[in-house]
């Protein structure tokens, strides 16, 4: 059935380059489905041009604020047309780290152990007399980011005591909330779930290496710095626990659609639940279409199965 | 940070409320509408058929003319044969990469730089090794150490990257005693110096300073000019006039990369330019900038707190700021975004990792009122920055509370002489 669709991309996110490249991908793809695909950029006239489009459908191929924080996901549920991914209630615990793990410890779920502040607390309490005992419980390094930013923006790597307030100031560029977290060292997975009507499904582990032969903290985040393997190469053991965890974490977190988990698998070897991203990226080289290949499914099946999803097919 | 997280954060400066002053853009819309109109209904009558066709890889000898007659402009003497006319000052660079640069080559370069120039340098895997500046641009003793550590690896570099007037993104510019200095330890050494001069005529006081290329007659000077900033950047012409064996190579390099410059924008400019108007225009955007750079000035010193310093740059189109160094000025960018603020962090202007407090401010490309208004929102946020650090560390900031007043006496400082990061620039 040929469906007139939304595709929601770009916005005044940080990420808004990286949501215009899986905008462009997922509309190419959807014409080749043999759908209508109509690109909105989620500016002011967002809701103005999803009253005259009328989509029966829309695709959200934003990234961070606003797309996926629950509040395009609002609007989208008042004006009556169904989406792709988690509702506005999941989506807004998912994107909000220090929500999101807190519910994840509820669930009796992994997580690195950590500690949050609002701006309102640096300022108002001086809570940063509180670094010691952060420090005690969590250990040095620990990672200071802000709570919203999904990608590795405002994020440092603090080494002591010292370097705390210029990462706070960092943190606190990209969000009022950031949180203190232990540093976990050790491989870093990805986990694709596809959460269908019958359940959630885990697609195969990616594994994400950093070149060369030092870890190098930035590398993780930049192109070219790290090379993906998937599927990961882990025990039968580990890769059971790896689906275990990512399942159980998307059903705490009632996520829908094709969220990403990301795990570290510690050298002790502990598995750890990151954090979740409920609308991954799905450009040329993110890690949902490569998860999906190593299953059998191509990108177009991908879009169409995220599609029949969203209209509850 | 990282280079990717920054081209994101870049990538939405660019939306219509935000005020940006990140830009390196000349004022077009200054341009006048009648002569452009004019003077193209003419090239239709006159000479259309040529200004359509191709034209011979060194450029037309109507705009080899006129950059003869720019070259005036600017004090030096050049014969028409000695000068390419290349598609924009960027051409010049990837060219002279393409002849010169093998990967590994070093590259020597101001500190902060063009990052544009890093750009095609390291897409030729040049290794760019930068040279810190201070108020009177590249420090020649630190260019003999720097030269003398690489000798000891046994890395000779195939050229030095200098940008002498307005330097982007600093606003300094190169001292005429340091000129000489450097050209003499170029020629000792024989090592290029690539003299980029895209500022020259946007001079808004004292007097100007002998190119380099002036004072070096020709011997070891590449110099690269452009009209980006003198008439307009989207005609897409620059050039480039060398010694005689590097021009003949520059030639060959350009016919490989696309046989010749716009014959379109060739006849425009010589058109425009030896048409008489030109220096009228000249005048009337330097009187613009420099009002424009005033109000900048002026912002800055009435909004920014004291833990602030900042370049007086007597003309182009740049001033670089330098916030405390506990503000990552990326990080700041994410922030001033939330204020429809952009501007260039100053991490972009070094390969490696310095600049992390600085920031290039643009006032070409925005009117006095936006200019006033962006310095605004930047004070506020540093301003917060600055307040919320006090609080974390217990030692308030050196300023009064409240709001940001004038202070007795300029705090018009050089470029603050910065570490290098820890572990950047390793072997």
């Amino acid at each position: 059935m040929s469906m007139k669709v939304a595709v929601l991309e770009g916005g005044r996110s940080l990420e808004r380059g990286v949501s215009l490249r899986t905008g462009g991908r997922v509309k190419d793809a959807l014409e080749r489905l043999g759908h209508e695909a109509i690109s909105l950029d989620a500016d002011t006239s967002l809701i103005s041009n999803l009253r005259a489009h009328k989509p029966d459908v829309a695709f959200i191929a934003l990234h961070g604020r606003d797309g996926e924080d629950g509040t395009v996901q609002q609007i989208l549920d008042l004006l009556g047309i169904p989406h792709t991914g988690s509702d506005a209630g999941a989506s807004a615990r998912t994107a909000d780290k220090s929500i999101a793990k807190r519910r994840l410890v509820a669930a009796g779920l992994p997580t690195p152990d950590f500690f949050v502040l609002d701006d309102t607390a640096v300022r108002d309490l001086a809570a940063v007399q509180l670094v010691p005992e952060i420090g005690e419980r969590l250990g040095w390094p620990m990672i200071i980011k802000p709570a919203l930013q999904g990608s590795a923006l405002g994020l440092t790597l603090v080494r002591g005591e010292a370097d705390v307030p210029a990462a706070l100031l960092s943190a606190l560029s990209y969000d009022s909330r950031i949180l203190f977290e232990r540093h976990v060292e050790g491989r870093d997975l990805a986990v694709t779930v596809l959460i269908g009507p019958e359940g959630a499904e885990a697609l195969p582990a990616v594994e994400a290496i950093p070149e060369g032969d030092r870890y190098d903290f930035e590398a993780r985040y930049e192109i070219g710095a790290t090379r993906f393997e998937c599927p990961a190469n882990l025990t039968a053991d580990q890769e059971g626990q790896a689906a275990n965890l990512a399942v159980r974490a998307v059903e705490a977190l009632e996520c829908s659609g094709f969220p990403r988990v990301d795990l570290i698998l510690a050298e002790n070897g502990e598995m750890t639940i990151l954090e979740v991203d409920t609308v991954p990226g799905l450009t040329q080289t993110s890690l949902v279409p490569l998860a999906c290949g190593a299953k059998g499914i191509d990108f177009d099946s991908l879009i169409a199965k995220m599609l029949e999803l969203a209209v509850g097919g | 940070m990282t280079s990717s997280a920054m081209r994101d954060l870049m990538s939405i400066t660019e939306r219509p409320e935000v005020i940006s002053l990140a830009g390196g853009l000349p004022d077009t819309s200054t341009f006048p509408r009648d002569s452009y109109a004019a003077l193209m209904s003419k090239i239709a009558a006159n000479e259309l058929a040529n200004a359509l066709q191709y034209g011979p890889t060194e450029g037309l000898a109507i705009a080899r003319d006129c950059i003869r007659f720019v070259m005036e402009a600017e004090g030096v003497k050049v014969d028409p044969d000695d000068v390419i006319v290349t598609t924009g000052g960027q051409q010049v660079l990837d060219l002279v990469c393409k002849i010169l640069i093998d990967p590994g080559d070093v590259i020597v370069a101001e500190g902060p730089t063009y990052p544009g120039a890093v750009s095609a340098f390291t897409s030729y895997q040049a290794r760019v090794e930068q040279i810190q500046m201070d108020e009177h641009g590249m420090n020649p003793d630190a260019l003999r150490e720097r030269l003398a550590e690489l000798d000891r690896e046994g890395a000779r570099p195939k050229f030095l990257y200098l940008i002498p007037n307005f330097q982007n993104p600093s606003g300094v510019t190169l001292s005429e005693a340091r000129r000489r200095e450097i050209l003499e330890i170029a020629r000792e050494r024989e090592i290029l110096i690539l003299e980029d001069n895209p500022y020259g005529l946007l001079r808004y006081e004292d007097d100007p300073i002998p190119t380099i290329l002036e004072m070096d007659g020709g011997e070891s000077v590449i110099y690269l000019g452009t009209f980006s900033k003198i008439l307009s950047p989207g005609i897409r012409l620059g050039w480039v006039t060398a010694p005689r064996p590097v021009l003949e190579k520059i030639n060959l390099a350009k016919q490989a990369a696309d046989l010749c410059a716009s014959s379109l924008a060739q006849h425009f400019v010589a058109g425009y330019i030896m048409g008489g108007g030109w220096p009228e225009y000249m005048a009337s955007l330097r009187r613009l900038y420099r009002d424009r750079r005033d109000a900048m000035l002026d912002a800055l010193e009435t909004e920014l707190p004291v833990e602030t310093t900042w370049t007086k740059p007597s003309g182009g189109l740049f001033i670089w700021a330098t916030l405390p160094d506990y503000i990552d000025t990326t990080d700041l960018l994410a922030r001033a975004l939330r204020e429809n603020l952009a501007f260039v962090p100053g991490r972009a202007a070094w390969v490696d990792g310095q600049g992390g407090s600085s920031i290039r401010l643009n006032f070409s490309g925005s009117d006095e009122a936006r200019i006033r208004e962006g310095v605004r929102r930047l004070g506020l946020i540093v301003g917060e920055q600055v307040d919320l650090y006090g609080t974390m560390t217990g030692k308030p900031p050196r300023r009064e509370a409240g709001p940001y007043l004038p202070l007795e006496g300029g705090r018009v400082v050089p470029i603050s002489p910065q570490r290098r990061a820890a572990g950047g620039e390793g072997s």
